[in-house]
């Protein structure tokens, strides 16, 4: 078996998002070292690696709470500055958090327009008078074009499944006409319908012509719908591969370091290990190339 | 195209026509979404009880009259406390603030020489500046909102008793200030607020399921709607009825259905009110979605204790005076039973304006009653406190099969 050759971008089109040698320390731990990321416009990349391989401060870095110490970030081929997270929602970089940061209080429509009601009669402000009418036609034109299944979207997100209340969290990054849509851990909570409902639904942002990001421990759920998959490993980046070319087995081999990313396709048969390597759930220090002073990111 | 969502077999479809609209209501109770009802049901409750006891006193426009001028200075404090509470925050100072901000008033006028409206003026602007206190305290240190007004609530006592000196009382005669809460509309003019009430109330609703009907948008049944405005304008006009037999609708009532209406439409409608209940429910949501929380949360408190200051001002319209317990007592309890009674949540982003409307006359309604039936206090106090507590044990037993299983 061959091992799969890494590839940078995809060689024909121009990457929305190109980070090249990423480096991020906090205090005594070296987050990052020189990562080499990138994702185009339809297409859904997927960030994996063990605990604490720098996915978590990676994304972080993307959307702009952290501050990268060394590399250069594109946009659409434009060298750019990413300080805060306003400029990455500027840049129309989204990103949809393990907690999804609802209000359970407040309807569908409140919650994908939070912070950015439409308002009637050109009055804007905090005293603007909210559009409802316009923001609910809206509100169900996007859903729509993602086939989001939910019961009304005139009732509190506290009465909707997990897999409805993700799907809500993904179309409020959709809405404000974003370009890469990053998602943590988007499956982590659900049952199997459920989960088939979210990776449904990050196909259709594909085709709606958006660039995703996925990160995820379910490999399973990774090879559904990656087309090129990052491997991230103790801060460094292993490699990135076509998600066609590669095997499972290869995958963990690379999360783990039973694999080096940089091995030839000879090394990679002598080192794959001989017993079928099981899936990595949720076990962290299972992993068996984990060095023993891994640090834990800070999250 | 349509703009219906794709139809989710689980989803029951509804009934049409008026079953339809009951078979729903039905469904909306027994899934703990009541709303307003446990208030309306309870007001019920309580004035067939008092009719009865006091043999008719109770529901004469006499009574009736004077029970809507003991509801203007409690009520208008409510709608500040139900503001806080929908953030998940709460203002115990709101008693002792409305007391000394009266006295605010009550000094300039009498002793200062200050005409009515300037004096009225500072007094409002008194409680902003209590409020700014307050929410500046509390979102510049982190301190939580009940340690702070608790101080504010020993602090602001002590600044009644600074400002009225060593006068113990402050009798009010200023004509602008006696009328604010003593003043009566009539026959055209009553009904005129009437009308107001029920065009906002009634046909409010109407209009905008005109407006969703026309961008194609769902709409709740006709019937729904239309039973609904009925029922309410009956109500309504049976009341301005009732008052107008006696001395009519009195200002004080007239202002603090005025605060609820434009409170209500500030939360409902605006930016600002989402904003409010943003907060309440998910803090950080609202901060990750770019809202100002610890402006609002600032904003909030000033208006509480601009409100409060209001009610304040009306109560000592009614009482013409202002004196060193003005503001004590059960002033800020009844204020804070209310918003709770008319079903706010103390934890915030659930409840709306108008529980202070309908909260306050369940408070005021059981004093009232227990008056005109000449019962001590200590009664007075229990029952009060019985009836705050089975109101929203009601409210907990019923919402909890809401909460519960997650659909």
């Amino acid at each position: 078996m061959a091992t799969p050759a890494r590839t940078t971008a995809s060689t024909t089109r121009t990457p929305l998002l190109e980070m090249r040698g990423i480096s991020k320390r906090f205090g005594a731990v070296q987050a990052l070292t020189d990562i080499q990321f990138d994702v185009c416009a339809e297409e859904v990349v997927a960030l994996v690696g063990d605990n604490g391989a720098g996915k978590s401060t990676l994304i972080k870095t993307i959307s702009g709470i952290y501050r990268p110490d060394a590399g250069t970030v594109r946009w659409a081929g434009r060298e750019v500055t990413v300080h805060s997270p306003n400029d990455a929602a500027a840049l129309g970089i989204a990103t949809v958090y393990q907690d999804l940061a609802l209000c359970d209080n407040l309807d569908v429509v409140s919650n994908l327009f939070l912070g950015h009601e439409l308002t009637a009669l050109g009055m804007h402000g905090p005293f603007g008078i909210i559009d409802e009418t316009t923001m609910e036609r809206k509100a169900v034109e996007v859903l729509r074009r993602l086939s989001v299944k939910i019961p009304s979207v005139r009732i509190p997100i506290a009465s909707l499944s997990g897999g409805q209340r993700q799907s809500v969290a993904v179309a409020r990054s959709v809405l404000g006409d974003n370009k890469v849509v990053l998602l943590d851990e988007p499956t982590a909570a659900l049952g199997v319908a459920q989960t088939r409902e979210v990776l449904e639904l990050i196909k259709r942002l594909r085709e709606q012509g958006i660039g995703v990001v996925l990160i995820s421990h379910n490999l399973a759920d990774v090879f559904d719908v990656a087309d090129r998959i990052t491997v991230l490993r103790l801060g460094r980046w292993v490699g990135t591969y076509d998600a066609k070319s590669v095997t499972r087995e290869q995958l963990v081999g690379f999360m783990t370091g039973a694999i080096s990313g940089n091995a030839t396709a000879a090394d990679a048969a002598a080192a794959t290990p001989p017993a079928p390597v099981e899936v990595l759930g949720e076990a962290p220090g299972a992993a068996p190339g984990a060095a023993p002073g891994e640090a834990k990111e800070p999250s | 195209m349509s703009s219906t969502l794709e139809h989710d077999p689980r989803v029951v479809e509804e009934r049409a026509g008026l079953s339809g609209v009951l078979s729903e209501y039905g469904r909306r109770l027994r899934q703990g979404e009541i709303g307003q009802l446990p208030v309306v049901v309870g007001l019920i409750v309580i004035g067939t009880i008092f009719q009865v006891a006091s043999h008719g006193v109770f529901l004469n426009p006499f009574n009736l009259v004077n029970l809507t001028l003991q509801m203007a200075a409690g009520g208008t404090i409510s709608v500040g406390i139900v503001l806080v509470l929908l953030l998940g925050e709460i203002d115990l100072s709101a008693g002792v603030v409305s007391g000394m901000c009266a006295a605010v008033m009550a000094v300039l006028t009498t002793q200062k020489g200050l005409p009515a409206a300037p004096a009225i003026g500072l007094s409002l602007a008194a409680g902003l500046a209590v409020g700014a206190l307050h929410g500046v305290w509390i979102t510049r240190f982190g301190i939580p909102s009940f340690v702070v007004t608790l101080a504010g609530l020993i602090a602001w006592q002590g600044g009644l008793l600074l400002v009225l000196g060593k006068t113990g009382t402050i009798n009010l005669r200023d004509p602008l200030i006696t009328a604010l809460a003593g003043t009566f509309l009539k026959g055209p003019l009553a009904f005129g607020c009437a009308a107001v009430f029920l065009l906002y109330v009634a046909v409010g609703p109407l209009i905008t399921r005109a407006q969703r009907q026309k961008a194609g948008l769902t709409v709740p049944p006709l019937a729904f709607v239309a039973v609904r405005a009925v029922a309410i304008s009956a109500c309504v006009i049976a009341a301005v009825l009732v008052l107008d037999a006696d001395r009519g609708i009195s200002s004080g009532l007239l202002f603090l259905v005025g605060a609820v209406i434009v409170m209500d439409f500030v939360l409902r409608r605006m930016r600002f009110g989402r904003m409010v209940y943003a907060i309440g429910g998910n803090a950080e949501a609202a901060r990750r979605a770019g809202i100002p929380v610890q402006r609002v949360r600032a904003i909030v408190f000033m208006l509480a204790s601009m409100f409060a200051a209001w009610g304040g001002i009306l109560g000592a319209s009614r009482l013409l005076a202002v004196n060193q317990s003005a503001g004590q007592g059960d002033v800020l309890l009844n204020a804070i039973a209310a918003a709770v009674i008319g079903g706010t949540s103390l934890f915030g982003g659930r409840g709306s304006v108008w529980a202070a409307l309908l909260g306050i006359m369940v408070i005021q309604s059981i004093s009232n009653g227990m008056d005109l039936l000449s019962l001590s206090s200590s009664i007075k106090f229990m029952i009060t406190g019985g009836v705050l507590l089975s109101t929203v044990t009601i409210d907990a037993v019923l919402r909890r099969s809401r909460t519960s299983p997650t659909r």
